[in-house]
């Protein structure tokens, strides 16, 4: 299964913002929860998502556990040239994650 | 009949006046902007000192969340930003979560449309501040209360 799901609109034009939504599988641990055996659960939350399109970041998130699990942000990028916009994220645990969207400029 | 009627209908309409009355007063929308923001060492940080203007940005949180472990929340700043300076950051913090610093946005300059949505987590009923720092140290800021039934990340559950 995918890690990650991307939605961006239809028509997209040139030098205008354009919405973004992405949302990213993923536990958000808080490290407050115990596992059924009583032990506590760590904390293990993305704690960076970075957004590039067109050799430039367009979208830099830092985040805690205040975060809800799932993490689901929609955001607006202007719209320069078709291209790949291109995601990349990281947890506590070094875990990486990535995830591609193109964009078609009409 | 019709002088009961009429007497029937007076007291519904007063009482619903009252009723009315009671279930507006703790919805109020927003604090009056000169309220002082609630007291958090990262967002003290983030100020040093300096008072935020409480215009342009906007922060949308329903006023009562059922469950604290996702709650919806929209930021958005207003323009004109041609021109003018761009927002470099938004930070959001909480009064009351374990991590008061929540999440925090970066743009790049040049970007016309700055809105948010994502959704949080709240450790039960709060306040919770965002900051839009601009490119010129200008700071605006917005507060919202959220009234939290089942709160997330408590003693374990």
């Amino acid at each position: 299964m995918a890690d990650a799901r991307i939605s961006l609109p239809q028509d997209i034009r040139r030098g205008e913002p354009f919405e973004v939504r992405i949302s990213i599988r993923h536990a958000m641990e808080t490290g407050y929860r115990t596992d059924e055996t009583g032990k506590p659960v760590p904390r293990n939350v993305v704690n960076r998502l970075l957004c590039r399109y067109g050799g430039e970041d367009v979208f830099v998130v830092r985040m805690t556990s205040g975060i809800a699990a799932n993490p689901y942000f929609r955001f607006f990028v202007t719209a320069r040239e078709s291209g790949s916009l291109d995601f990349e994220w990281v947890d506590d645990a070094g875990n990486r994650g990535q995830a591609q969207a193109q964009v078609k400029v009409a | 009949m019709t002088m009961f009627k009429h007497r029937v209908t007076a007291s519904r309409r007063s009482v619903l006046r009252g009723a009315s009355a009671l279930v507006l007063v703790p919805w109020l929308p927003a604090r009056a902007a000169d309220d002082p923001l609630p007291a958090i060492p990262a967002l003290a940080a983030l100020l040093g000192g300096r008072t935020p203007r409480f215009e342009r940005l906007r922060m949308q949180v329903p006023p009562l969340a059922d469950n604290g472990q996702a709650v919806p929340l929209k930021l958005a700043l207003s323009g004109p930003f041609s021109g003018g300076p761009s927002v470099e950051a938004l930070h959001l913090f909480s009064e009351r979560n374990p991590v008061p610093d929540m999440v925090t946005f970066r743009f790049p300059p040049g970007l016309e449309r700055i809105e948010i949505d994502t959704r949080v987590r709240l450790a039960g009923t709060q306040r919770l501040v965002a900051v839009a720092a601009m490119s010129d140290a200008t700071l605006y800021a917005s507060v919202a209360e959220v009234v939290v039934t089942i709160a997330a990340c408590l003693d374990g559950s």
